[in-house]
Order: structure tokens, then C-alpha cells, then sequence
């Protein structure tokens, strides 16, 4: 039995086969064990989520230090008579079940009956490839920048982690390094705007030396051969740090024959229940697997050998999760049950394996609803989505009659186009009989459709009909507008791409999908800024209906996806259905309003109208455009009282969630560091818990299962969400008004936080972890955002950018 | 051209709310309530001092006068809540913005109100003190508006995106490329710009934060040592660029910091002479009782 990769998954399957006395080598690559966690910051404070589960594993774990943690598995390898190899990096694993061959880095090679994989999703650094790339003074880490004294260090590679390396090293003049950086090109264009101003400043002060259009040639010892534009050079170097990226792991899965559930880059591989991959003898756990969380990783090291082993009868450590899940369902039956059921009945989840269920309904809830009970209703906010998987429900299309509905079958969907957009339920849904849903949460989803096209191409046509029939309303059925969604495209678009022209004679119709669009009118040569359009409008219908060339052009905001609806068939279902034309009419009468509006004002608008274009083009480029909710700043009305940040920290745990003074400023207007509660949050992507969700106002809020793992920190593009620890609270306001007891209003000082943390720790013996926090809107307080409400002057507010940015808004406020 | 989902009804009128994305200053706020509750109140009240004909005459002693004396006492109280207010996140639908305007105009409303409460008479005693005091918070008050009104735009535009965190750091990133650039000067010279690097920036009391005049600028100084004509890449001629920049530098920490003075400065005034106003009315109202 050979396991490969030493992390929480590997060494948990290592101590089960020599638990049950089987032969067994634990095979690494460096010269540590578990690298993943090794390489975590000292003393980070690592997390055992999810709490409900049980851990199943020889090997002990629980929440703790870092070291700790590590401590104890170096200790329990020696007391448990695991057979670990160290130093040896597997390069290619041949032939079949009962006789794998594990070729090493070194050449020498392992026999294997079964072979289980378990090396992460960390990948290998891609590799300094010149004449001398493996010298000892070639290292691709950086631990502690503060550890080297008078050298000349080259860092090669220009993303971020190279970036930081660099400036951490030139950090301290007194450590006397010289430090020097090489970009194969001109522009550091891969790395964070921060990280590339803050070298740029460096540059300037002479403290890193910044060598663009440089190449490696060769490494001498003490020396290092550069190509650069004019010819080659040899500078003195002592250290190379070479960060070029690493290499996810997937060429070497698939060279050893196992195929992925897709091409999709989040895809993971095709398993088995007993984590078989389609190599038979070759099995697949952790984070490698799909579940990144140390626990699971542990409970999976133990049951792959239990199963290898022939223990067939063994329930998943989910099995109780699942149990507890399921149990509000009627008719006490068996999770088997249940995933069966779910698997046969409801038609998207039909190709998936038993395993891939299971995983699919830990991050799902299931519920069971009475005739006419309420899902979701209009308006609530919600990203997740529907499944039937016995019953059906009835939609209701027309807000201002709830009798008129369509109805959803058995083993259909829906709440799809709040996945997909982002935004608010378009219509309230409810039970049409006793049934039961399969409620799958946004990341599920994503990944669902992510990792198998097949499903993602379904919920793309049902999303197309669904999004118009909703949009339209009027009693359209989904026959009615088979052959629009049959002829709809949908198009990617950029940041900026225009879709529609002014003056243009194309006739298509358009649905904003995902993103959002701005429309602007030339108005003498210039572009004015009509209004934002969010996911789930439509434009380009006038031009289709009364024949007219466009009379403005619309652009996307962000990054978008739009459907495209030829406009013939558009025009084929408007004159099928004379009630649709009727509010077509009536939608485009008001727009034609704003345009003669804005003609007919354009003269006294004079220059305030240019200002604000340039303002509002301004949000859209600081990413109001993909932001529900926005903190502005009126720096006309701002007296720098910071009341909004000390409002904040004391409405939350004594940290404020928001940077007044950082930001961009434009004509006065400031968006400072705040969460934006982005459409399709950047943070959420990679967050191993799934810690991140969102809220019932709309808010993108951090829940308590953070692991502190910094990933949303990394993945956020505007910088808003900060690692930090709780401090303990600080004595009431009164008796600071009255006695000058602790540190008054606002965020303490660092130092009194520091000073308290200490004393704390002292007390409990506990060191408090730092996680990640950010706006949570003021969700669950009365009265809503503190910051606003704390602004004595009226200079803080919040936006939802459709409301802000709008022509009509700018007139009144004008006026 | 084209169409927003239309999503006005349930719940979102709420979260609307909640966002009070509503954008008027505390001085337009709410169309000028407060400025019309004051002025009508200021109008009622004057209107009712000259039309009754109290005996022997009008001062606070009359039952108007107890009236008009209330009213001031219990605002006074009221507009000294704000210092708590403005401390105190509490939960609930209450927005500082809202209390500052009525603050400010019923403030105002004050002048009327405890003139007319005295009766015009004034003189040495405890109860003229009192008054005294008032008219004072209520100027400082009134400096305070102007300032709140006049200079958050110098501010900003002072500022040009930069923290106040990021001016202290570009500063230090200038002095540590000074101190390397003036290792090559001869002595005498160096030590013009360490006197420079070494005269404390942020120890400026508040007249100089306010005035901004640094008469002894080091810096200033050895800006002027170093003004002849160097060569484009001489030590000096770095030198003098740092200096420059040094000195463009702390301009702008320097101009930030006497705009903060300036819109914090009044407070100096208006919350311990609020403070020693509570007290003056206590000992008024407590005499007047006594006396009675
Ligand atoms: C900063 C950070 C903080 C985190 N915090 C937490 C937390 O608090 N709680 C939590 O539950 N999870 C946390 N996680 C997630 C968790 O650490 C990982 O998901 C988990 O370690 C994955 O375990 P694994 O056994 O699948 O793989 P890994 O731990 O990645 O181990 C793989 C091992 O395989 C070795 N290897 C790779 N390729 C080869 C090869 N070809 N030959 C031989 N050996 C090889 C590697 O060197 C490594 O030692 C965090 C992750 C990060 C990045
Ligand atoms: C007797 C009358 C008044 C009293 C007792 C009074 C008292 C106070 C107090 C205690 C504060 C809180 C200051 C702080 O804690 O920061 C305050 C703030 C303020 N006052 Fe007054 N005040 C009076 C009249 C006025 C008037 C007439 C004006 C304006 C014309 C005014 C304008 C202000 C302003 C603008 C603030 C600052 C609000 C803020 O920044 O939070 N005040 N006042
Ligand atoms: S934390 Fe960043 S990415 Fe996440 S919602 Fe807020 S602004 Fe968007
Ligand atoms: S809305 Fe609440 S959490 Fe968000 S920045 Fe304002 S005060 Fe902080
Ligand atoms: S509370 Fe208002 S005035 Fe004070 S700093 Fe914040 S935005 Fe500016």
C-alpha cells in the first residue's frame, strides 16, 4: 500500500494501515511532514471545522496552534510505527491494480498493490529551468524575510508573491540586503495595483532594484547571468528566490490515467464511494479530492483503508450529518434513501456518483413544504438553488395578481436566476402540493454546474426561458417563447464592450444576465450617462418595435453576460401576445421620456451634466458596477470626525470594518475601503468552509465558521477585508465619560488591544486567532448601517448603484 | 432604451431605508424642518412676550417667564445630550445627522427664547452668567457650522487620495532617501539636513496647527542653504530635489493639519463652556428657588 502525499489526508490513511497491521510506505516529498500546514504562518491558530463532525482517525486533531498540531503527528508517526519516507517527490506512477511501480525524483522506485493519492491541491512551484537551477542558493520560499543580513538576494517572477517577497526583504535598511527583482517584461501587470505601486515607491527610493525585460541565463555560484534587453550580464547574488507560480497537480493525476469530472479548472476527479478513481487501484482523498477542511481530509485517510481493507459495510463520518439533515423529511427513511431518491428523481443531479451526492447534499439542505407554503417570496434576497425532487410548485409571475402562475414539475429547478444574476427572487414561489426541495447553497451550485457541463448546460436553457417569462410576465408559457430561447446567444462581454451603438441599425434585443450595463447619450460630442442597468434588465427592444435607429448606446459596466434575442422572433412573440406589447409599450414610453428629458434639459445642464458622466463613469471604474451596496463618502459634506469608523468598531467587536481616508476621491466623492456586497463576490471563491454567504438584506457577511485562512483576504480586488483577533471589550462609556476608564469610542490603539490581548492570555492560557472580518451591513442591528447613522453631517451614505447612478436622480438632486 | 426590474414593493422600501441612501447635508435635512420647528417657535414666542402685559414686567419670575425658562432649561439639556449621543452606537432608527440639525437650529431657536425668558434684564449675578455662557456655546456653535460648511472641501482636496497614515510614510520614505543622499556632503552641509530630518514635525501646538506658521521650519532652511545651480546628477543637486519634495511634503501635513485644527478647534469652546453652562444654570435655578 503506497500513500502518497503527507498531509491531513496521508498521514491519517498511513496510520490506519498500520493500525490494521497492513504493509504500508507514507510517501513525501519534503523533508517534513504535512507541507500544507508546515508552511501555514508560525503560531497561526488552526481551526477543526465543522464541528458537528466526528473526527475518525488514529491520529489526533483538534483546534490549536500550528506547532502544536504539527507536534503532535510528528510524535504520534513514531509511537503508531508509521512507515514515512521523507525526500521523495513521486514522478510518475505505471501499471495496475496488484502492481503499481512508483517511479521517485531520484530514479528509485516503489512497488504498490493500491496505490492512494493524497498531495493536496497545492502543486509544485514551477522550477528555475537554466544551467545551474539547481544550486543550493536557488530556494523557492520565503519564510522569514527578517532572516537575511547583507546580501544581494535576486527574487525572480513579477506576480504578487514575488512582489512581496522583494519588499519584505528590502524592508529594513538595516538588514542591508540588495535586493533585486526580474520581470521577463515591461509591466507588472499579473500582480496587485498595491503591491505594484508599493515596488514602484521602492524603485524610486533605490531600495529594490527593478530589472524589467530580464532574464535568468545561468546561476554561478555567488553570481547570477542575466539576459537583459541589451545583451547578457553578471550581477553578484547570493540568494535567488525564485516565485514563478506553481503548477496545480491535475497533468500529473491525469498522467497517471485518472480521469476529471470536467475540463473546468474547479474540477476535481471522477471517484468511486470507496474513492476509487477511474484507474482502478488508484485512490484519490483529500483537499486533492474536493474537501479541503483538515478534518474531512483525516476522516477520509481513515475510511479509503477501511475500505481497501474490505470493510464494505462502512457508513461515511457524514452519515450523521446527513441523518440530522434529513430528518425533518417524511416517512423516517435511510440517508441511502434519500440519495437515491435525490439522485434518480430530480434530473440534473442523474449523472452523479453516489460519492459526489453525498458531498453535493453536506454543503444542501433539504425541505419539505404543505401545499401553498411559501419557498422564497419576491424580492428576498437569495443566491441559492431549487431542486424538486417530489411534488412540484407554482411560480407567480404577476406581482400585482398572486393567482396567476406557472407551474414546475417534479425533478425540475428553480431559484436558478438569483444564482446566476446575482440579485433579488424575481418571483414568489410556493409549494403546489406536499413537496419536497433540495435547497443546493451558491457554492454547491457553482461547483455542481463548474464540474459537470451536462449540467450546466440545463440550467443555462432553463435559466434563458425562465429569466424572460419572469421578465415579461403577462401569462407568456414557456411554449410561448420556445423558439426566442432556442435562437438566444449568450455573449460574454468585457468590462467596457459596447453592445448597442447610437445610431446603430442592428435589431436585437438584449437581457443583462450577470453584470450590470450603463447607458450613455451623446449629447454635443460628449457621452452622458443615462442610467445603470443590474442584472435582469432588458434594452434594445425600442429600435425592434418601432424600427428607429438606437438612440443610446450600452455599454457593460463589468465583466457581463448577456443573452441575445434576435429581434424578429422578439417581434413574433410581441405580436402573439398584444398584452406583452402593452407593456413593452408602456416600459418604452418612460425611457422615451428620460431621452426627451435629457434632450430638452441638455442646454441648462451646461457643465454639471459633464461632471456628472464623469462621476458616475468614476463609481463605475472603482466597481460600483458589480457592487448591491456601496459606502460613499460626500467630501463636500465630510468633516473628518471619524465617528462612521468609530460607529463602526463599536457596533462590532471593537473593529472597525471600514477605512474613511483610503479610497479613491472624484469630484468629492469618496468610496473608501468598504465591502461593496459585490453581485458575485470575488471573496467567496476560495474559502474552505464556505464561511462566506449572503445575507437577507443583500449583505455578504463572514460567518463564525472562518478558519482564518486569509483566502478571501487574497481574492477580495478592493482590499476591505482585514485578518485580525477580538479584543476583549472594553469598560462601558460612561465610565470612560466620567472616570477616563479605557480607551473611549472608536477601534482601541493598537497598543491598548495588544496590551489587553496579553493580559487575556495570560488569564486563559489561549491565544486568540486572527480571522477575517468585514462590513456585514449592520446586519441584525436595529436601525441599520452605523456608519451612516453616526455621520453627524450627512457625508456617509449608502448606495445600491441603480438607485444612485440615474440621470432623473442627478436632475433632482440638482434642482 | 431600456428597462430596470421593477422592484419597488415588499421589502425593498425597507432595505432602502435601511440604506439611507438619502443625500442631504444636516443643514438641508428633511427640507429644513428643524429650521422651520425653530422659527415658528422663535415667531410663537415672541408674539406672545409683546402681546400679554404681565405684571409688574416681563422678566423670568412671571408665569410666562417659568414658561419660556423651561423650555430653555429642558433644551439646553437636551442639545448637551448630543456629546452622548454621538458616543453611544446604540441600536434604533436614529441618525446623528437628524439630531445635529435639529441640534443646530433649535440651538439657534435659543437666543430668542432665553432673551425673551430674561426680560432684558441682565446684570452681575449667577442668572446673567448663565446667559452668558449660552451665548457663548451658541457662538462657538455658529463658528462651528461655518466651518462644517466651508472646509471639508479644502480638506479633500488637500488630501489628493492620501491617508494621513500614508502623508506620515511618505515623509519617512523621503527623510530615508535623504539620509542615504547626504552621506557624499561635507560636514557642515550635512548637518544642515539632519537638522532638517531631526526637527520634530508633529509637536506643533495648536496656535501653529492653526495658524500654520512654522517660522523655524528646518527644512525651509536648508532648502534655502542648498539653492544654487548644481549639476543635473550632483550629490547636491539630490539633495536639493529632496529637500524640495521634503518640503512639499510636510506642506501638505502641515495644511491638513490646521483644517482638522480648524473644524475641531470650537469644540475647545463649546463643550466645557457647555459643561460650565450646566453647572451656571443649576446654581440659576437652584437660587431662583431658593429666593422664592
Ligand atoms: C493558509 C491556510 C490556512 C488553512 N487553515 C485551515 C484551518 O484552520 N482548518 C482546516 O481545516 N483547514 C485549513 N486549511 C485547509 C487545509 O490546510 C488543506 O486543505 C489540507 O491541508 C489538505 O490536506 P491534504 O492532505 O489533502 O493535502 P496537503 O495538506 O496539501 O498535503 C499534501 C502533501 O503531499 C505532498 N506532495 C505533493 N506532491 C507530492 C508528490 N508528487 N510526491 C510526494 N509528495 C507530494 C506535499 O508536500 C504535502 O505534504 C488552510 C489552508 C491554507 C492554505
Ligand atoms: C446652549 C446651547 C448649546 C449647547 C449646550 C450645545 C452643546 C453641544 C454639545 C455637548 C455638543 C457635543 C460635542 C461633542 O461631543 O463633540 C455639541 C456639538 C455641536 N454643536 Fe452645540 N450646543 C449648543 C448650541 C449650538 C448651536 C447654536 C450650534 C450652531 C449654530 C451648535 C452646533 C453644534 C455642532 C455643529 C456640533 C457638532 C456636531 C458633531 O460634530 O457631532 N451648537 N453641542
Ligand atoms: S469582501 Fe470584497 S469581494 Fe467580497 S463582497 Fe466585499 S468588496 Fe466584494
Ligand atoms: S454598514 Fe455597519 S459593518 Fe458595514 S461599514 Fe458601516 S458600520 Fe461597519
Ligand atoms: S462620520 Fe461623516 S463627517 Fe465624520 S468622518 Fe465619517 S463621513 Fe466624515
Amino acid at each position: 500500500m503506497a500513500i502518497v502525499g503527507s498531509g491531513p489526508a496521508g498521514l491519517s490513511a498511513a496510520a490506519r494501515a498500520a493500525a490494521l497491521g497492513m504493509a504500508h510506505i507514507l510517501i513525501e516529498k519534503t523533508d517534513h511532514l504535512s507541507d500544507t500546514i508546515y508552511k501555514y504562518q508560525k503560531g497561526k491558530y488552526v481551526m477543526a471545522t465543522p464541528s458537528v463532525l466526528n473526527l475518525r482517525s488514529d491520529f489526533d486533531f483538534e483546534e490549536g496552534i500550528r506547532e502544536d498540531i504539527l507536534g503532535t503527528w510528528d510524535r504520534q508517526v513514531e509511537e503508531q510505527k508509521v512507515n514515512v519516507r521523507l525526500n521523495a517527490e513521486v514522478t510518475e506512477i505505471t501499471g495496475e491494480t496488484g502492481n503499481f511501480t512508483i517511479k521517485l525524483k531520484d530514479g528509485s522506485t516503489i512497488e504498490a498493490e493500491a496505490v492512494v493519492l493524497s498531495i493536496g491541491t497545492q502543486g509544485n512551484p514551477n522550477l528555475l529551468r537554466v544551467p545551474g537551477g539547481d544550486k543550493p542558493l536557488v530556494q523557492y520560499q520565503l519564510d522569514d524575510p527578517e532572516e537575511y543580513y547583507d546580501e544581494h538576494i535576486t527574487v525572480i517572477g513579477s506576480g504578487d508573491a514575488g512582489i512581496e517577497n522583494a519588499l519584505g526583504l528590502a524592508k529594513d535598511p538595516k538588514q542591508n540586503n540588495v535586493v533585486s527583482i526580474l520581470n521577463r517584461g515591461e509591466s507588472f501587470a499579473r500582480a496587485k495595483k498595491g503591491n505594484v505601486d508599493a515596488l514602484m515607491e521602492a524603485e524610486q527610493e533605490g531600495r529594490v532594484l527593478v530589472r524589467r525585460e530580464t532574464s535568468p541565463a545561468e546561476v554561478k555560484d555567488g553570481q547570477l547571468v542575466l539576459e537583459t534587453r541589451d545583451g547578457q550580464e553578471t550581477i553578484p547574488c547570493n540568494r535567488i528566490i525564485a516565485r514563478m507560480g506553481s503548477k496545480p497537480p491535475r497533468d500529473f493525476v491525469e498522467a497517471c490515467g485518472i480521469e476529471f469530472t470536467s475540463e473546468d479548472r474547479d474540477a476535481f476527479p471522477k471517484l468511486s464511494p470507496s474513492f476509487e478513481t477511474t484507474k482502478s487501484g488508484i485512490h484519490v482523498i483529500g483537499a486533492l479530492a474536493g474537501y479541503p477542511l483538515i478534518k474531512h481530509c483525516m476522516n477520509q485517510g481513515h475510511d479509503v483503508i477501511e475500505f481497501l481493507n474490505g470493510n464494505a459495510d462502512l457508513k461515511p463520518a457524514d452519515e450523521e450529518i446527513l441523518e440530522e439533515r434529513f430528518a425533518g423529511l417524511p416517512g423516517s427513511k435511510s440517508v441511502d434513501y434519500w440519495l437515491e431518491t435525490f439522485n434518480k428523481q430530480v434530473v440534473i443531479l442523474q449523472e452523479l456518483s453516489p460519492l459526489q451526492m453525498r458531498e453535493l447534499m453536506l454543503e444542501s439542505r433539504v425541505h419539505s413544504y404543505d401545499k401553498g407554503e411559501v419557498i422564497f417570496e419576491r424580492n428576498a434576497e437569495g443566491s441559492s438553488m431549487f431542486a424538486i425532487a417530489e411534488g412540484s410548485v407554482a411560480v407567480e409571475i404577476n406581482p400585482a395578481d398572486s393567482s396567476i402562475t406557472v407551474p414546475i414539475e417534479q425533478g425540475s429547478i428553480f431559484g436558478e436566476v438569483g444564482l446566476i444574476s446575482g440579485r433579488k427572487r424575481g418571483s414568489t414561489v410556493r409549494a403546489a402540493e406536499p413537496t419536497i426541495c433540495v435547497e443546493f447553497s451558491r457554492n454547491a451550485a457553482l461547483k455542481l454546474i463548474a464540474t459537470n457541463p451536462s449540467v450546466g448546460r440545463a440550467v443555462n436553457r432553463i435559466s434563458i426561458e425562465r429569466q424572460l417569462l419572469q421578465m415579461f410576465g403577462s401569462g407568456l408559457t414557456p411554449a410561448d417563447i420556445k423558439d426566442l430561447v432556442d435562437k438566444a446567444e449568450v455573449i460574454e462581454a468585457r468590462a467596457g464592450q459596447v453592445l448597442v451603438q447610437e445610431g446603430g441599425e442592428d435589431k436585437d434585443v438584449f437581457v443583462v444576465r450577470r453584470g450590470s450595463m450603463i447607458v450613455e447619450k451623446d449629447l454635443g460630442g460628449k457621452p452622458v450617462f443615462l442610467s445603470y442597468l443590474p442584472a435582469g434588465s432588458y434594452f434594445g427592444e425600442m429600435a425592434v418595435i418601432d424600427g428607429s435607429k438606437r438612440t443610446a448606446t450600452v455599454k457593460a459596466a463589468v465583466k457581463s453576460q448577456v443573452v441575445k434575442l434576435p429581434g424578429e422572433e422578439f417581434l413574433k412573440v410581441l405580436d402573439a401576445k398584444p398584452k406583452l406589447r402593452e407593456r413593452a409599450l408602456a416600459d418604452m414610453a418612460g425611457r422615451r421620456a428620460t431621452n426627451e428629458f435629457v434632450e430638452s434639459r441638455k442646454d441648462s445642464f451646461g457643465s454639471a451634466v459633464d461632471m456628472y458622466s464623469q462621476t458616475a463613469q468614476f463609481l463605475v471604474d472603482n466597481g460600483i458596477g458589480e457592487a448591491t451596496d456601496v459606502l460613499l463618502i460626500d467630501e463636500k459634506l465630510c468633516v473628518g470626525c471619524d465617528n462612521c469608523e468609530k460607529a463602526c468598531a463599536d457596533s462590532h467587536d471593537g473593529l472597525s470594518r471600514l477605512n474613511r481616508e483610503a479610497g479613491t476621491t472624484y469630484a468629492h466623492l469618496h468610496v473608501p475601503t468598504s465591502c461593496r456586497h459585490c453581485e458575485h463576490p470575488h471573496c467567496m471563491a476560495d474559502c474552505p468552509p464556505n464561511a462566506i454567504k449572503r445575507g437577507p438584506d443583500g449583505e455578504v457577511f463572514i460567518d463564525e465558521t472562518c478558519i482564518g485562512c486569509g483566502n478571501c483576504q487574497r481574492n477580495c480586488p478592493y482590499g476591505v477585508i482585514r485578518m485580525d483577533a477580538k479584543p476583549p471589550p472594553k469598560p462601558s462609556l460612561l465610565s470612560w465619560l466620567f472616570f477616563g476608564k479605557g480607551p473611549g469610542p472608536g477601534e482601541p490603539s493598537y497598543g491598548w488591544r495588544k496590551k489587553k490581548m496579553e493580559e487575556q492570555e495570560a488569564e486563559t492560557g489561549k491565544k486568540p486567532g486572527k480571522f477575517a472580518i468585514k462590513c456585514d451591513m449592520c446586519s441584525g442591528i436595529e436601525g441599520g448601517p452605523s456608519c451612516v447613522r453616526a455621520c453627524p453631517t450627512g457625508a456617509a451614505i449608502r448606495v445600491s448603484p441603480e438607485r444612485f447612478l440615474s440621470i432623473t436622480r442627478f436632475a433632482e438632486e440638482t434642482d | 432604451m431600456a428597462s430596470v426590474p421593477d422592484e419597488k414593493p415588499i421589502g425593498a422600501s425597507a432595505i432602502e431605508q435601511r440604506r439611507a441612501a438619502d443625500h442631504s447635508s444636516f443643514l438641508t435635512h428633511r427640507k429644513f424642518l428643524w429650521l422651520w420647528v425653530a422659527l415658528i417657535s422663535c415667531i410663537v414666542t415672541s408674539a406672545i412676550y409683546f402681546s400679554i402685559d404681565v405684571q409688574p414686567r416681563p422678566n423670568g419670575g412671571t408665569w410666562y417667564g417659568y414658561t419660556l425658562g423651561t423650555i430653555g432649561a429642558g433644551l439646553i439639556v437636551w442639545l448637551a445630550l448630543l456629546g452622548i449621543r454621538k458616543r453611544n452606537m446604540s441600536e434604533g432608527h436614529w441618525s446623528l445627522k437628524a439630531w445635529t440639525s435639529a441640534h443646530v437650529y433649535l440651538g439657534l431657536s435659543l437666543i430668542v427664547i432665553a432673551t425673551l425668558h430674561t426680560g432684558f434684564q441682565l446684570g452681575w449675578n449667577v442668572h446673567t452668567l448663565a446667559y452668558v455662557l449660552m451665548m457663548l456655546v451658541i457662538l462657538s456653535g455658529i463658528y462651528g457650522i461655518i466651518a462644517y460648511v466651508r472646509l471639508p472641501q479644502a480638506l479633500s482636496d488637500n488630501r489628493k487620495e492620501m491617508t494621513t497614515e500614508m502623508m506620515v510614510e511618505a515623509l519617512d520614505s523621503i527623510d530615508g532617501q535623504l539620509r542615504r543622499a547626504a552621506q557624499p556632503l561635507d560636514r557642515h552641509e550635512a548637518d544642515t539636513v539632519i537638522a532638517a530630518l531631526e526637527q520634530d514635525t508633529f509637536g506643533a501646538g495648536m496656535w501653529r496647527r492653526l495658524t500654520n506658521s512654522y517660522g523655524n521650519c528646518a527644512t525651509a532652511a536648508a532648502l534655502d542653504a542648498f539653492s544654487g545651480n548644481y549639476d543635473a546628477d550632483s550629490a547636491h543637486e539630490r539633495v536639493r530635489a529632496l529637500l524640495a519634495r521634503r518640503k512639499a511634503q510636510l506642506d501638505q501635513i502641515r495644511r491638513h493639519m490646521k483644517i482638522k485644527a480648524m473644524l475641531e478647534v470650537w469644540l475647545f469652546i463649546h463643550i466645557p463652556v457647555t459643561i460650565a453652562l450646566l453647572a451656571a444654570l443649576t446654581a440659576h435655578i437652584i437660587s431662583v428657588f431658593y429666593y422664592w
